[in-house]
C-alpha cells in the first residue's frame, strides 16, 4: 500500500516536509500515525489530532486504501 | 465561494459591498489583525499555513450553519496565509440581516468557529527570534 501523508505546522516543522509517500502494510489512519510519530518524533499524541483522508475529516478506525491522502490536523488557531 | 482563502491583501471595500442588500437593515463586520504580542511576547511577523481543500469546505459548513441558526441575508469570510506583518488584516467576517440581533450573533459565531475548526495555523515570530506554531488558546504546540 502507498499512502500520501500530508503534514502542517509543528508537524512540518518536525517531519521536515510538508508530504512524503509511504508505503506501509494495510492499516488504518490510527496505526498509521503511530508509526510515523515513532519515524519523525512527534510530541503531539493522536488524541491531540484529528486526521482526514481526501480532503475530508475522517475517523481514526478508518482503514485506509492504496493511494489514499491522509492529514494530520494539528490543534488549529487560524483567526 | 462565500470563504475563501487568500494569500494576498484584502479588499474589505469589495467584500463589504457584497453584503449589500435591500433587504438588510444591519451589517456587521469583524477584522482580525496581527498585534504585536501575544501572552507577553513581543511579535514582529506572522506566517499563517492552511490545509486549502478542507479549511474551504470547512468554512463553507460553517457559513451554511450560520444561515441555518440566524435569520441572516448575505455572509462572506476571508482569511489569508502567508507572510503577515503587523497591523496587517488576517481575517475578514462580514454578515447582513433584516435586524442588527441576528448581525451580531451570526458575525460571533461564524469567527469562534473558524477559529475552532477551519485547518488554518499561526506561526508567531518573535522579537527575541523564536517562533512557535499555536494551539487555539494561544500556547505553545510543542
Amino acid at each position: 500500500m502507498s499512502y500520501r501523508v500530508l503534514y502542517f505546522a509543528s508537524l512540518r516543522d518536525r517531519a521536515g516536509c510538508a508530504l512524503e509517500e509511504i508505503a506501509a502494510t494495510p492499516c488504518n489512519a490510527s496505526a498509521l500515525y503511530a508509526q510515523l510519530r515513532q519515524r519523525h518524533g512527534f510530541a503531539l499524541t493522536q488524541s491531540a489530532l484529528r486526521v482526514a483522508v481526501n480532503g475530508e475529516f475522517a475517523s481514526w478506525q478508518r482503514a485506509l486504501r492504496d493511494g489514499d491522502e491522509v492529514a494530520f490536523i494539528p490543534p488549529v488557531s487560524g483567526g | 465561494m462565500r470563504f475563501e482563502i487568500r494569500d494576498r491583501a484584502i479588499d474589505t471595500a469589495e467584500l463589504a459591498g457584497e453584503l449589500a442588500s435591500v433587504q438588510a437593515g444591519a451589517s456587521v463586520v469583524f477584522e482580525g489583525w496581527v498585534r504585536d504580542h501575544n501572552e507577553g511576547r513581543r511579535v514582529q511577523r506572522l506566517d499563517y499555513q492552511a490545509y486549502a481543500p478542507l479549511a474551504l469546505r470547512e468554512g463553507e459548513r460553517i457559513l451554511d450553519e450560520a444561515r441555518e441558526k440566524f435569520a441572516i441575508v448575505q455572509t462572506r469570510c476571508v482569511h489569508r496565509v502567508g507572510a503577515l506583518a503587523l497591523g496587517d488584516l488576517a481575517v475578514w467576517v462580514g454578515v447582513s440581516a433584516a435586524h442588527r440581533d441576528a448581525a451580531f450573533e451570526a458575525c460571533r459565531y461564524i469567527i469562534d468557529e473558524v477559529k475552532r475548526r477551519v485547518p488554518i495555523w499561526k506561526n508567531e515570530h518573535y522579537a527575541d527570534g523564536e517562533s512557535g506554531w499555536l494551539h487555539p488558546n494561544n500556547t505553545p504546540v510543542e
